[in-house]
């Protein structure tokens, strides 16, 4: 078929002499939603930050829609969304403040917003349902509301591809639902969503495939395929599923 | 008005309290993303290692603001290189480094005759402003201050999520350099006001105050310059009739302002926040 959204081809990472990726390889298509499953350690973040540019592969190489990974920064078109623990809570920003940081990448010099840009800052809170939490700061929302805050900066960016960092981590039942739900319109929209995640449990509603990495990718298939048992032991050492 | 009338009488108070005004401004600005970046060591680092680049420039008779550029560049290559190669973690990298600097331009100093006291650029030579000496801080100050304006937006973005800014095509490294850059300016901005010593005060304290008093960065940058100015001004009042060091009475009073704060604060207050807690019982009691 066409280009796919993401190629990662054979990419090495070294942090100093750690080995944070050997060869890892993997292809994600468009409207796709992806769950990227590992241990602490095995790589996710690193390959987060392949994708985005930020770490330069030894070797290797990363395409976004057959091209690096710059050309899509440029357009503004990655969103992502941080691990809460990378996020300080107590900076003074209010929620609106917050989204309206997604659409700086279509701003000029001073990044000054338009119209337009408030406007679709205002539709990106009501669909992630916190329009009425729009001039709280960010520190005052329930674990939930906080991701929500930070999808709906993705959605005012128009991003056509989700990065999103343990979403489910702290979040009560309902805003994950409301998450997952979220995340399946985007990907009907037509964009690509890569998500890395502890929550097993989460992943077969949420995702259409799964990746399973411990520095390399060991597997990539359906959501069911990657969680059986013996799959899972490869990748985490135990049983994981059955443990408590 | 007797009492506020009397010193603007002399010229040298007069362009003292320009001098501090502008000063007060422009570091209070800057401190509102030192503080929340947690930068406040940096700013302590890169004041302080402007000192022998000052000196050097004024041998030459290059601008200082060049000579401080430079030396700003060298300590945080070097705070960067010593954390990055070895096994020192960073706040003894900065530590090892601004200390270093700084004594560095102490030497400099002791072996440079000259007919200005160099010992000046130390503790501030605040009732000594030369007219060429406030030129060179309106001019620096106003380029200072208007960068960091213009580019508030995405300086606050780098503070906050430098992910996300490199993410939408900026570079997180280019803002981090560009306000290092700024910092070092304003730094020899504030040289004049309060010295070397003191400068880091004013690089922190109004921001520190601020945060204390609101949940908006856009609020932040409007308290911290205008509780800095009132500050160095009353302190500089203060010092003329008190006959205390002018620069050391400047950094007393934002001091005593910050405490009143940290204590009172409606929001984040130690105290405030009891206060207005019994208040609500109260009200309700009441009702």
């Amino acid at each position: 078929m066409s280009t796919p959204a993401i190629a990662v081809e054979n990419v090495t990472v070294h942090y100093g002499e750690v080995l944070a990726l050997d060869k890892a390889s993997l292809t994600l298509d468009h409207s796709r939603i992806c769950g990227l499953v590992g241990m602490n350690g095995s790589g996710k973040s690193t390959l987060f930050k392949v994708i985005m540019g930020m770490v330069k592969p030894d070797s290797g190489r990363v395409l976004i829609n057959g091209e690096p990974p710059m050309k899509m920064r440029k357009d503004a078109g990655i969103g992502y969304v941080p691990q809460s623990e990378d996020v300080d809570w107590a900076f003074p920003l209010s929620v609106r403040d917050v989204v309206m940081m997604g659409r700086y990448g279509h701003l000029g010099f001073t990044r000054r917003p338009r119209k337009a840009d408030r406007d679709a800052v205002e539709h990106a809170l009501e669909r992630v349902e916190l329009s009425e939490y729009a001039d709280r700061q960010i520190g005052q929302l329930s674990g939930g509301q906080k991701k929500r805050a930070f999808v709906a900066r993705g959605i005012a960016q128009g991003a056509t591809m989700m990065l999103l960092d343990e979403p489910f981590a702290g979040v009560d039942k309902r805003s994950e639902a409301t998450i997952t739900r979220l995340l399946r319109e985007l990907a009907e929209d037509g964009a690509t969503i890569l998500i890395s995640t502890h929550d097993l449990h989460a992943l077969p509603q949420l995702c259409d495939e799964a990746v399973l990495l411990m520095r390399k990718v060991l597997m990539h298939g359906s959501p069911d395929t990657v969680l059986q048992p013996e799959n899972l032991a490869m990748a985490f050492g135990l049983d994981v599923m059955n443990r408590g | 008005m007797e009492f506020l009338l009397e010193p603007l009488t002399y010229d040298f108070m007069v362009r003292a309290l320009a001098t501090t005004a502008i000063a007060a401004v422009v570091c209070a600005v800057l401190s509102c993303w030192l503080v929340l970046i947690g930068w406040s060591l940096m700013g302590d680092a890169v004041s302080h290692a402007v000192l022998p680049g000052v000196v050097l420039a004024y041998i030459v008779g290059a601008p200082f603001a060049l000579g401080a550029l430079v030396f700003a560049l060298i300590a945080v290559t070097l705070i960067g290189v010593v954390r990055n190669t070895s096994r020192v973690k960073e706040d003894a990298a900065i530590g090892i480094v601004f200390t270093s600097l700084f004594a560095l331009g102490l030497v400099l100093i002791s072996v440079t005759p000259s007919q200005t006291d160099l010992n000046h650029i130390i503790f501030g030579n605040l009732l000594g402003v030369s007219i060429p000496d406030l030129i060179q801080v309106v001019v620096l100050g106003v380029v200072a201050f208007a960068i960091l304006i213009l580019k508030r937006r995405d300086l606050t973005l780098y503070a906050f999520d430098p992910t996300h800014a490199h993410a939408i095509g900026l570079s997180p490294k280019r803002l981090g350099a560009l306000l290092l850059g700024l910092l070092a300016l304003t730094s020899v901005v504030a040289l004049q006001t309060v010295g070397v010593v003191l400068v880091v005060a004013m690089l922190i304290i109004p921001g520190a105050t601020a945060y204390l008093l609101t949940d908006r960065f856009s609020r932040m940058l409007v308290i911290a310059p205008v509780i800095s100015v009132v500050c160095s001004v009353a302190g500089i009042y203060l010092s003329y009739y008190l006959d205390t060091a002018s620069g050391a009475m400047v950094v007393l009073t934002q001091g005593v302002v910050f405490a009143g704060v940290y204590l009172f604060s409606p929001r984040q207050g130690l105290i405030g926040t009891r206060l207005a807690k019994a208040r609500r019982k109260r009200s309700v009691a009441t009702v």
